[in-house]
């Protein structure tokens, strides 16, 4: 089911006597738009309406929520491009994501292939346990995950210790060369399961007979793989990698909770950035905030033209629908 | 699995007894690695929930001084009744309780409705609104929190569930829409014509007919709302500043690590009552949840 599609469906299902006379206004319009007013007014006021009014806060002098705005036409722009930390958020959020994406990708890609061959024993198991962080609150596990990492007591340092690895324990989240691998650690970890059930998904659309065809040829499993298994996983890999890599702009709830973006600024990403300037501060910098908030957006943007013009591209390269 | 026509009983018999020939053990040793490797990670994926349960259960000094043993001395169920009472955790599930429900059904009956418009219907406009729907798909949290906040404030509702409420489930959901959308018009029209011919009107077709052959599609929406709602953490910490009784159960943990950063066994069990419920819906309804998010993938 495309969103295209849906745009153009025709499918009417009023009655035969309304047909015809679709163009006026009917009584049916009044009810589709009264299905669709809950929508369109929250969804109104609380994504579209943002949208365009941090365009306009972003050229605006405005402390506080209270406090009144004043025009400061490119000011604010000016400020933010000329922030090395702002710049630094871009850095670090471009970081996470190149590493993050594709060890993900590839792990899960690699588990699910195990865990989709019937020979496996305990898949239905092991495909629990890989998915259990991902439904968990992510704050709470980047909480938690401030003691499993503690330098003095926590349980990763003990087992190293206890394994005569190192000889006094790593402070992963307290030194600025650690402390991000350290969260693409947590991340990987977190999210494993999802990019995980979306190869499982993939893998079973590929049909069982191809499989046993090629065993009956007496084809290895490697040849399998290679000439079945991944050539038609193709179009689902761009899939896969954009929504991994999507979701990897969305690392706020882990970051704050984790580190704060510290230690000096060293995993600070671009909405820890945000939510500094605009309510961590004494002073709020509400129109600072809005500008590089306004730079992030058009980024996201990017990444979702990216995107699109991706998920065009497998649709063409396969029998994908 | 299906079952095939071929002798199974023979076969089978043969290979169990195959099976410790030193050629079968050998055929099946790379299935062994594999299990060993995966025990290893699923074993490494549980551990921090196992910590942190253990951890809930023992005495203050006993965490420090024992932290990788994983079964307490015995357990001390009073670190739960100090994050439920002086920490508050109590409350901050209450909160987080009224949040999820009301914006799980908020959420429900708004997206269904849209999506049977925009799924089923032909309107002047149509497009426009699918068209702003989809370009908004991704938008982060972090870009319009501000505008939200700023607005939520105009209308006085800032420092309030109710704000909360209406701004979870105001924003995003398009996935739920699209779902709705795609469902709905994938149903057969007879069954809106028959129902016409009865006399039905446009709003108790919705309700009477539609709503209840969308069961399916209201468990996924239900369960991948409950989640993210649950699980949310940016819009509450922020419209709760200065509220610290109307905190969530994400937003309560950080404040309490905030103060209290040697009560390691009083955090573990307030993070277990706040994993607890989510843990368990999973438990009982985790085929939903997997089908609900490869569906993504699908469409």
């Amino acid at each position: 089911m495309s969103v295209a599609e849906l745009a153009k469906s025709e499918t009417t299902v009023e009655p035969v006597a309304n047909r015809g006379k679709r163009r006026r206004f009917g009584r049916t319009d009044i009810w589709i738009w009264a299905f669709l007013t809950p929508t369109v007014v929250m969804y109104g006021l609380y994504t579209v309406y943002p949208i365009v009014a941090s365009y306009w806060y972003s050229f605006v002098e405005w402390n506080g929520f209270e406090a009144e705005k004043t025009w400061v036409g490119l000011r604010n722009y000016q400020e933010v491009m000329a922030d090395p930390l702002f710049w630094n958020t871009f850095k670090i959020t471009i970081m996470f994501m190149v590493v993050t994406v594709p060890v993900k990708v590839i792990s899960t890609l690699l588990v699910a292939v195990l865990l989709n061959s019937p020979k496996m024993p305990f898949r239905s198991l092991f495909r629990t346990a890989f998915f259990l962080p991902v439904v968990t609150t992510t704050a709470i596990v980047g909480v938690v995950m401030q003691f499993v990492f503690d330098p003095a007591s926590g349980p990763v340092n003990l087992l190293l210790l206890k394994l005569g690895i190192v000889d006094e324990g790593i402070n992963f989240l307290g030194d600025s060369s650690s402390a991000l691998w350290t969260v693409v650690g947590v991340y990987t970890w977190k999210w494993f399961g999802i990019t995980l059930i979306y190869w499982l998904a993939a893998l079973q659309t590929i049909p069982d007979e191809l499989y046993e065809a090629a065993r009956i040829d007496g084809a290895s499993s490697t040849d399998v793989m290679r000439r079945i298994t991944l050539p038609l996983l193709k179009p689902f890999t761009v899939i896969i990698t954009l929504l991994t890599l999507e979701s990897t702009l969305k690392i706020f709830d882990l970051m704050l909770t984790m580190t704060g973006g510290g230690p000096y600024y060293s995993t600070e990403v671009v909405e820890i950035y945000i939510y500094r300037w605009a309510f961590a501060a004494t002073v709020p910098q509400l129109g600072f905030a809005s500008a590089a908030a306004v730079i992030f957006g058009l980024f996201v943007c990017f990444v979702g033209l990216f995107q699109l013009i991706g998920i065009r591209m497998a649709k063409k390269a396969g029998n994908f629908s | 699995m299906s079952i095939t026509a071929k002798p199974l009983t023979s076969s089978s018999r043969a290979r169990r007894k195959n099976r410790w020939r030193p050629a079968s053990i050998l055929r099946r040793l790379p299935w062994w690695i594999a299990t060993a490797v995966l025990g290893i990670g699923a074993a490494l994926w549980v551990y921090p929930f196992l910590w942190m349960v253990s951890a809930s259960l023992k005495d203050p000094l006993e965490v420090f001084a024992s932290g990788l043993e994983l079964i307490p001395e015995s357990a001390i169920w009073e670190n739960y009744s100090r994050a439920w009472n002086e920490a508050q955790f109590g409350k901050y599930l209450l909160n987080t309780l009224i949040i999820t429900a009301w914006t799980v059904v908020l959420v429900v009956v708004r997206c269904a409705m849209a999506g049977y418009v925009l799924g089923r219907k032909n309107f002047y406009g149509k497009k426009i609104v699918l068209g702003v729907l989809i370009a908004t798909l991704f938008v982060p949290t972090g870009y319009t929190i501000i505008p939200v906040v700023d607005i939520t404030q105009k209308l006085g509702l800032l420092n309030s569930l109710t704000g909360v409420v209406i701004a979870l489930s105001g924003s995003a959901h398009v996935a739920a829409i699209l779902l709705y959308a795609g469902y709905f018009r994938g149903l057969p029209r007879e069954l809106e014509e028959a129902a016409v011919v009865d006399g039905a009107g446009f709003f108790s077709v919705f309700f009477r007919v539609m709503m209840p052959l969308a069961n399916p599609v209201t468990a996924t929406v239900t369960l991948l709302t409950f989640m993210a709602t649950w699980n949310a953490f940016f819009l509450p910490l922020v419209f709760t500043f200065s509220r610290p009784d109307l905190r969530t159960l994400s937003v309560g943990m950080l404040a309490f690590v905030g103060e209290n950063s040697i009560d390691w066994s009083g955090m573990a069990a307030g993070a277990v009552i706040s994993l607890l419920p989510i843990v368990l819906l999973f438990m009982f309804l985790q085929r939903y949840f997997v089908e609900g998010i490869a569906g993504a993938v699908k469409s």
